[in-house]
C-alpha cells in the first residue's frame, strides 16, 4: 500500500499535467468514475455528509487498523472530489487519516473548493471522512 | 407644460446604458482570470461609485452618533440621516416618515414584526398565511410565532409556473386569518405575484397584509399607497446601498398600536427604574445607535436609482431578462423553472440532469457568477422536487454581452458534465 504522501504526490503530478482548469475538471470528473460506490443501502439521510450544496452518501468500514471508504454524490463534480479523497485515504490507518494534513488540494489547483462557504462541501467531507476515522481508532 | 408621461419616455430612450455600466468598478475586475459577469443580482447587487463614494464621504466629513449631541458634527449626521427617511418614505410613496423604520434588512424587518405585532395580536386558533414561493425570511420568523402562540401557518399553493393558484388562495381565507404575508416578487424563480388583488381581497376580511418587497424595490415603483399595503419591508444590499440596513414600512395606526421589539437608547422618552416612556414613531422601534452610514448612503443609492428611472430600469430589466430567455430556451435540454405570465429578471433552470452545483462550479470557471442551489427557499425546491436551480438574475447594469458569455459559459458546461 502507498503511503498517503506517496499517493498525493502521484496525483499533483497527475493534475501538473494540464495547464488549463478545464483539463484539471475533466480529470477530477473522470475520477469520480472510479470511487468505490457506497452500498445502495447505506444512500439513506444517517450517511449523508452535511454542509453539501449536492448529496453525498459516505460509508466507512475498517480492517483492523485500516480504514475502507465507499460513497457517492448525485453531482459529478462533487463525486470527483469524494473520490479524490478516497483515493488517498482509502487503506491507510485511521489514526493516519485523523491527523492527514490535505493541503495536497490546494497544489492541485482546487483550492476553490477549500474555501470556507458553505455551499463548498469538500471541507464537510474532510471532516466526516476523519470522525469516523477518529470513530474507529476508540474502538 | 411637459407632463410626467413625457418626460419618463423621453427619459427612458436616452439612457446611456453603457455609461451606467461604468458606474460600477467591480464589473471592471477579472475572475478566473477572465472579465466578471455578474449575473447573482437577486443575491446582492453591486454599488455604483456614488454610493461607494457616499460612504467615504460620510466618514470622512460627520460620523457622529445621531439623534443625541448639541454638537455640529452629530446634528449634521443626524440631519442627514432623516433626510434619508424622507428619501424612502418618497421612494415608496408612504405618506409619512413616521412609517419609515431603520432595520438591518428585510430579515430583520420581518422579524421585527413577527415579535411586535405578532405576540401583541396572534392568539391560540388563529391563522397566518403565506406562499409556497417564499424566501426562509418569510416563513421560519411566522413559524415561530406561530409554534409559541399555538396558531397555524397556512401555505398557498402555487402552479407548474410557480402563480400563486387564486382559488386556492381565496379558498384558505377565513375569519380566522389574520395575517397574509407574501412576496412580492418571488427570489427563486421571479414570479410577481398580484399583490394588489391580494390586498383587495384581505382587506374586504378585516386581515392585514405585509408584502416582503426585497426582490420588487431594487426593479419598479413601489407605492404602498396605492397597493393599500399595510407592511412593506426591502433590503439595501439588493438596491445598490450598503449591507445591513433595510426598511420597514408599517401604516403609522398600526405601528403606533405596536410595543416595542427592542428596549435600549434611542426607542425611549423617559426612563426610571419605576417606568420608561416609550418614544414616538419611527424611534420607538430603532433601538441604540443604528447603522448610520448604511441609513445615510441608502438614501444616496435611492437618489441614484430615481436618477435612472425606476420605469426605465424596468424595462431595461425586461429586455435583458426576454433576450436571456430566448437564447437559454434555444439550447437543448433545458429546462426554466419558473415560467409565470408576470416575471421580474430571474432566470432560474436546470439543463438535463446536471446537478446545479457541477452547472455553477463550471460557470464561475469561466468567470460567470450565478447563485446555484435552493435559494434558501427549500419548500418551494421540494414542490418542484428538484434538488435546487442555477439562478441567473440581471440588473439594469448588465448587458447583452453578459448574456452571450452567459450561453457560452453553460455550453461549455453542458460539453463538460454530459
Ligand atoms: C424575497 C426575499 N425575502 C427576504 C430576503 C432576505 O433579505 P436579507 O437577507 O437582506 O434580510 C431575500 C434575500 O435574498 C429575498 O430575496
Amino acid at each position: 500500500m502507498a503511503s498517503m504522501v506517496e499517493i498525493e504526490k502521484e496525483l499533483e503530478e497527475d493534475f501538473a499535467l494540464f495547464d488549463d482548469w478545464e483539463g484539471k475538471y475533466d480529470y477530477l470528473i473522470g475520477l469520480g468514475k472510479d470511487l468505490p460506490l457506497i452500498d445502495d443501502k447505506y444512500k439513506t439521510d444517517e450517511y449523508i455528509v452535511r454542509g453539501c450544496q449536492s448529496r453525498v452518501w459516505l460509508h466507512a468500514a475498517n480492517n483492523g487498523d485500516f480504514v475502507f471508504y465507499s460513497a457517492d454524490s448525485d453531482a459529478i463534480i462533487t463525486k470527483g472530489l469524494v473520490a479524490l479523497l478516497v483515493k488517498v485515504l482509502n487503506g491507510q490507518k485511521a489514526e493516519e487519516i485523523a491527523h492527514a494534513d490535505l493541503s495536497f488540494i490546494d497544489r492541485i489547483g482546487l483550492k476553490e473548493h477549500l474555501s470556507p462557504n458553505r455551499s463548498n462541501g469538500l471541507v464537510s467531507m474532510i471532516k466526516q471522512m476523519k470522525l469516523y476515522a477518529l470513530a474507529l481508532t476508540k474502538h | 407644460m411637459v407632463t410626467t408621461k413625457e418626460i419618463s419616455t423621453s427619459l427612458s430612450a436616452s439612457v446611456d446604458w453603457k455609461k451606467v455600466r461604468e458606474d460600477f468598478p467591480i464589473l471592471k475586475r477579472e475572475v478566473n482570470g477572465k472579465p466578471l459577469v455578474y449575473l447573482d443580482n437577486a443575491a446582492s447587487s453591486q454599488k455604483p461609485k456614488q454610493v461607494i463614494d457616499a460612504i467615504v464621504h460620510y466618514y470622512s466629513h460627520y460620523n457622529a452618533n445621531v439623534h443625541r449631541g448639541v454638537h455640529t458634527l452629530s446634528q449634521e449626521g443626524t440631519h442627514a440621516f432623516e433626510a434619508s427617511r424622507l428619501l424612502v418614505k418618497e421612494f415608496i410613496n408612504a405618506s409619512k416618515t413616521e412609517e419609515v423604520i431603520f432595520t438591518k434588512g428585510t430579515t430583520g424587518a420581518i422579524n421585527l414584526l413577527a415579535y411586535s405585532w405578532g405576540r401583541k395580536y396572534i392568539q391560540e386558533g388563529d391563522e397566518i398565511l403565506i406562499s409556497q414561493l417564499e424566501h426562509h425570511s418569510n416563513i421560519v420568523p411566522w413559524q415561530m410565532l406561530c409554534e409559541g402562540k399555538k396558531a397555524t401557518l397556512k401555505i398557498v399553493p402555487i402552479n407548474e409556473k410557480g402563480e400563486l393558484i387564486w382559488d386556492k388562495f381565496l379558498q384558505l381565507l377565513s375569519d380566522k386569518t389574520k395575517l397574509i404575508s407574501v412576496a412580492h416578487i418571488s427570489n427563486a424563480l421571479g414570479p410577481v405575484n398580484p399583490v394588489k388583488n391580494i390586498i383587495q381581497e384581505a382587506h374586504q376580511r378585516n386581515i392585514l397584509v405585509h408584502i416582503d418587497g426585497a426582490q420588487a424595490a431594487p426593479h419598479q415603483k413601489i407605492d404602498v399607497q396605492d397597493m393599500d399595503c399595510d407592511f412593506y419591508t426591502f433590503s439595501g444590499h439588493k438596491m445598490c446601498g450598503p449591507t445591513g440596513i433595510g426598511i420597514l414600512y408599517g401604516k403609522e395606526k398600526w405601528l403606533e398600536e405596536m410595543p416595542p421589539f427592542e428596549g435600549g437608547g434611542e426607542m425611549i422618552k423617559t426612563v426610571s427604574f419605576e417606568k420608561t416612556i416609550y418614544n414616538d414613531l419611527p424611534f420607538k422601534f430603532e433601538a441604540g445607535t443604528p447603522h448610520i452610514e448604511g441609513a445615510i448612503v441608502l438614501g444616496d443609492a435611492i437618489k441614484y436609482l430615481t436618477g435612472i428611472g425606476l420605469e426605465n430600469i424596468s424595462k431595461r430589466e425586461h429586455e435583458l431578462l426576454h433576450l436571456a430567455t430566448k437564447e437559454l430556451n434555444s439550447l437543448d435540454g433545458i429546462r426554466l423553472i419558473g415560467t409565470a405570465a408576470e416575471k421580474s429578471s430571474v432566470l432560474s433552470f436546470l439543463v438535463g440532469d446536471i446537478h446545479p452545483f457541477d452547472m455553477g462550479t463550471i460557470l464561475d470557471k469561466m468567470g460567470v457568477a450565478v447563485r446555484t442551489g435552493h435559494h434558501c427557499c427549500q419548500p418551494l425546491m421540494a414542490w418542484f422536487d428538484i434538488p435546487g436551480t442555477v439562478r441567473a438574475s440581471f440588473s439594469f447594469y448588465n448587458n447583452e454581452n453578459d448574456i452571450d458569455r452567459l450561453i457560452e459559459a453553460v455550453k461549455k458546461a453542458i460539453k463538460m458534465l454530459s
